[in-house]
């Protein structure tokens, strides 16, 4: 809790003098119409702490789940609030049949969802945005042969196609990694595309034409930046679809393997006991993945509000 | 209209020509057929029949054609772990997963139109409000969380509801079927729920958006001014207008709702398709994996194909746009 | 009903409806009061945004969140509406009152056969068959000039052309026989030969039924074809209200004058045609005194204050202290 009220108050004190002075500038209009939200800007602070968590993992969680000396199989499966045998360390979130701190376990399961979420959004977006933007800005036959494809994969459901990948690959994290961004990447082609199509129309790109500028200048340093803002709120609605299918390919088994879990496999870890009544296992990392996603889908609404140039006030 | 049915049985060919295609160099040109396709446990004799039989001693384009004639007669390999072909294995698991994925459209239409017609008729109403909140969460919430807690509270707590298993079945033209028997239905209503949950909550946003949009319509003040009853209004020309929209997208869902069942089978047990998938995927059973494959693929086509012809029915509009093309 | 045959169809006593939004009242309509008898014509005439349209939902008894009727009365065969029960409003609708839209893209359902959205206007009223409601509306289609009216009833509103649809939606309006039909600018949309043909029927119908008419519209010369009365609107309230002949003849009210100067006419080729200065003012803020003030050639100090409606010799009401035209009654203007 206190650690909540530090990161929201640090998020005020770095906003709060910055917004004056640049009244007038984007960067701080955008602040500012984001700010009309508490619920978002509340997620968005949500959002930032978990990152923290997970990036300074180590050094928060009273014990490193995976080191095999830390564990006691004598502290297996005990109750939320229980204490060690001797006393000297309460599991607040119980534990996992390994004598596993949950606690410590869903602060390392968060850091691994979280950043294979935020890896394969990365370059799902750096692929699908080059793929757009190439598309859009030539036309023609590059243009069919790339929307057709991605017609053609976003008319299967995401899960069938990761899970057919993995089935063809195999297990393990860059696997996942790969899996997630092939699902991802025709989202952002075709977002691009679209915003691209309509920008490329406009006179400052023919007035770069025009200047002879080398395509690659046109594409990455005209179009490509004018693209970004329905980019923005397609990639972070995928960064919390990304945690979810990964957390399903993990439940399935398919995901991340069993040495380095993430949310998903900790919840199937646990499954079979909360079956007999013992829900903490899987209860409490279920609680932070739906809290993980649930913010993050929540600052996306609020940046699409405000980037949606139809909504425009 | 059968112009435009031929055309579209065309373009539906074409794909899963296509698809077929695809699967080939997949298993055939990249990977190498000799694991997909031949069980490990195979001695050389095995080996050697089946090397025959499916002719990867021959050239691509002639294998290509083997490969095709097989599939055109339903041989798509014999699975490793059962030792039977495997599409029989997976159409034998089919029945499962239909009715499942069925029940749970009909739960999805059933709840999903009218919450979303109550949330578009009274947007800023308390009940407007959670209907939102709740379709918000059913679409951000990864299903087999859901599909958890749905256990957890109806099973585990309340111990209501069986969760794990298809119950008693009874056979309907000799298929089995679970939804004929009261127990069968009792063990299928938390995963029917569980699969629902987000279509559902598609349902109640395109329903919503719909109705927001109709009631805004002239056509709907007009028949106010003809002094019809709210309850028409509502339940035919709004209604009938929202239901365009609404059976073309869980029409074309209807696909993804198999899919999607992969991930419900395996909370709840479910003796499905996609229990079969997830257990194949990890015996390493390579030929049920891609036969799984084709079929769902075809099962797709020949729902989207289906969606369009309805499409046509429903909306008169594109029934003549179209007739013209 | 006592009084069915004796008063006007309609009345209306110091209407007022305003809408209650996020920066404030809007007075759509603030205190308008007509008559219309049997077989009567009434034109409403006005800009957008002056409230005429507003008038017609409060009639009917369809005006939408956020606005209400707060004062007034709207008496129809002696019956005060506003006082009534929405179910017996809205047996009223489509039955006794009609009511004719502008766009007739949009006032027929997309995707509900002809025949469905005429007769359920019948069936919503009247006790009979669905075969005798099916041939009710096949001779309200005759009536106005549909050829093949089994065919058409069978058709979907988008294989029509906007004239044809028009055609259907006064034959829907026609349907149950009212004693009053409120057609809303119904003609401005169509094509100028389609418009005469739709004003002609209808005309006729009225002519023929008896029904009283209130015909909205901005465009003076579809009212000087059509009406017997006139009330000119602006912000909210009537300006001027009087027979069609002396309005048209004679305006009192300089925004009247004002409007029938903006019309092109035949004498008037090659000069600058006539513009009314300024725009029509928001609701929201309207200016204290007379609302046209700020767009009046004629103002001064005197008009700072609010004009009351005065009948002038010839029988007209006029809401203004420097009336063109048309000696006060009783002589005392300033």
């Amino acid at each position: 809790m206190t650690d909540t009220a530090k990161a929201s108050d640090a998020i005020v004190e770095i906003e709060e003098p910055e917004a004056s002075p640049w009244q007038s500038s984007p960067a701080a209009r955008f602040a500012a119409e984001f700010a009309e939200s508490p619920i978002a800007v509340a997620s968005l602070v949500l959002v930032i702490f978990l990152a923290v968590l997970a990036v300074f993992a180590d050094f928060i969680t009273p014990q490193d789940p995976y080191d095999l000396l830390q564990l006691d199989i004598m502290n297996g499966v005990l109750a939320p609030g229980e204490a060690t045998f001797d006393g000297s360390q309460t599991f607040w979130l119980g534990t996992d049949p390994q004598g596993r701190d949950m606690l410590s376990a869903i602060v390392y399961g968060l850091r691994m969802s979280l950043g294979v979420g935020a890896m394969s959004t990365v370059i799902a977006l750096t692929i699908g945005m080059s793929l757009g933007v190439l598309a859009a800005y030539f036309g023609g036959r590059v243009d069919t042969v790339i929307m057709r494809l991605v017609d053609l994969q976003l008319s299967f459901p995401t899960i069938l196609i990761a899970l057919i990948l993995l089935a063809a690959l195999g297990k393990g994290v860059d696997k996942v990694i790969i899996a997630l961004i092939a699902v991802q990447w025709a989202y952002y082609a075709r977002t691009v595309r679209g915003t691209a199509l309509v920008e490329r129309r406009k006179e400052y790109i023919e007035a770069a034409t025009c200047l002879a500028l080398s395509h690659r200048r046109v594409v990455f340093n005209h179009l490509l930046p004018n693209c970004l803002p329905p980019l923005i709120v397609v990639a972070t609605v995928q960064v919390a679809n990304a945690i979810a299918l990964e957390a399903t390919l993990s439940f399935l088994g398919l995901g991340v393997p069993i040495t380095e879990p993430s949310l998903g496999l900790l919840i199937a870890n646990g499954y079979e006991y909360m079956l007999s009544g013992k829900y903490w296992i899987s209860f409490f990392p279920g609680i932070a993945l739906l809290v993980t996603i649930v913010a993050i889908n929540l600052v996306g609404d609020q940046l699409r509000d405000i980037l949606n140039p139809r909504l425009r006030r | 209209m059968l112009v435009y049915f031929l055309r579209r049985l065309g373009q539906s060919l074409f794909v899963i020509a296509a698809m077929a295609v695809l699967v080939f160099i997949g298993v055939y040109a990249i990977g190498s057929p000799i694991d997909m396709m031949i069980s490990p446990d195979a001695d050389q004799a095995e080996m050697e029949a089946a090397i025959a039989r499916l002719g990867l001693d021959k050239p691509l384009w002639e294998q290509f054609f083997i490969f095709v004639t097989n599939a055109l007669q339903g041989d798509l390999g014999n699975s490793f772990v059962y030792a039977t072909p495997a599409a029989e294995l997976i159409i034998s698991k089919l029945p499962a997963t239909l009715e499942l994925a069925c029940l749970a459209l009909l739960f999805a239409i059933f709840l999903g139109v009218p919450l979303g017609m109550i949330a578009g008729l009274k947007p800023n109403s308390l009940a407007g409000k959670t209907i939102m909140t709740g379709s918000i969460m059913g679409f951000s919430l990864p299903n087999f969380w859901q599909g958890m807690m749905l256990i957890l509270l109806f099973a585990v707590i309340l111990k209501w509801l069986p969760s794990t298993g298809r119950g008693d079945t009874v056979d309907l033209f000799g298929v089995p079927v679970s939804f004929l028997t009261a127990d069968g239905l009792s063990h299928m209503l938390l995963p029917a729920i569980n699969l629902a949950l987000f279509k559902t909550s598609l349902v109640i946003r395109l329903a919503r958006a719909g109705t927001r949009e109709a009631a805004l319509q002239d056509y709907v003040k007009f028949a106010r001014a003809k002094g019809l009853s709210q309850r028409r209004i509502v339940l035919v020309h709004i209604a009938k207008n929202i239901m365009i929209p609404v059976v073309t997208i869980l029409g074309l869902e209807l696909g993804s709702m198999i899919a999607f069942a992969v991930v419900t089978e395996t909370v709840f047990s479910w003796p499905g398709m996609g229990k079969l998938l997830i257990d194949s995927i990890q015996a390493l059973d390579r030929p049920v994996v891609v036969a799984y494959l084709m079929l769902t693929v075809f099962i797709f086509i020949l729902i989207n194909f289906v969606v369009d012809m309805l499409y046509c029915v429903l909306d008169p509009r594109v029934r003549l746009s179209e007739a013209k093309a | 009903m006592s009084d069915r045959n004796g008063g006007p169809t309609i009345s209306l006593r110091d209407l007022k409806t305003h809408f209650f939004t996020k920066e404030g009242v809007v007075k759509a309509v603030d205190g308008i009061s007509f008559d219309v008898a049997k077989g009567e014509v009434l034109g409403l005439v006005g800009e957008s945004g002056s409230g005429k349209s507003i008038t017609g939902f409060s009639i009917l008894g369809l005006v939408d969140q956020p606005g209400r009727i707060v004062d007034g009365e709207i008496l129809f065969q002696g019956r005060d509406l506003v006082q009534l029960p929405e179910e017996e409003r809205r047996k009223l609708r489509g039955s006794k009152i009609a009511m004719i839209f502008q766009d007739p893209m949009m006032t027929l359902n997309p995707v509900l056969r002809i025949d469905t959205q005429m007769t359920e206007a019948v069936l919503a009223h009247r006790d009979v068959s669905k075969e005798r409601a099916l041939e009710i509306a096949r001779e309200a289609l005759v009536k106005v000039g549909i050829a093949a009216p089994d065919e058409r009833l069978n058709s979907y509103p988008h294989q029509f052309s906007g004239g044809m649809r028009q055609r259907v939606a006064i034959a829907t309006a026609f349907l149950n026989e009212p004693e009053l039909i409120i057609a809303d600018e119904p003609t401005t949309a169509l094509d100028v030969t389609i418009q005469g043909q739709i004003l002609f029927e209808a005309q006729n119908l009225c002519r023929e039924t008896g029904t009283a008419l209130i015909w909205i519209t901005h465009d003076l010369a579809v009212v000087a074809g059509l009406a017997d009365q006139i009330c000119v609107m602006y912000a909210g309230k009537i300006v001027e209200q009087g027979t069609v002949d002396r309005v048209l003849d004679q305006p009192a009210h300089p925004y009247t004058a004002g409007l029938i100067g903006s019309v092109p006419g035949r004498n008037q080729r090659g000069s600058r045609l006539f513009q009314i200065p300024g725009m029509t003012p928001s609701l929201l803020n309207l200016p204290y005194g007379c609302a046209f003030r700020s767009r009046c050639p004629h103002a001064d100090v005197a008009c700072e204050e609010e004009p009351p409606e005065r009948p002038t010799a010839d029988g007209r009401l006029v809401r203004c202290i420097r009336p063109l035209a048309g000696e006060p009654q009783g002589g005392e203007a300033a």
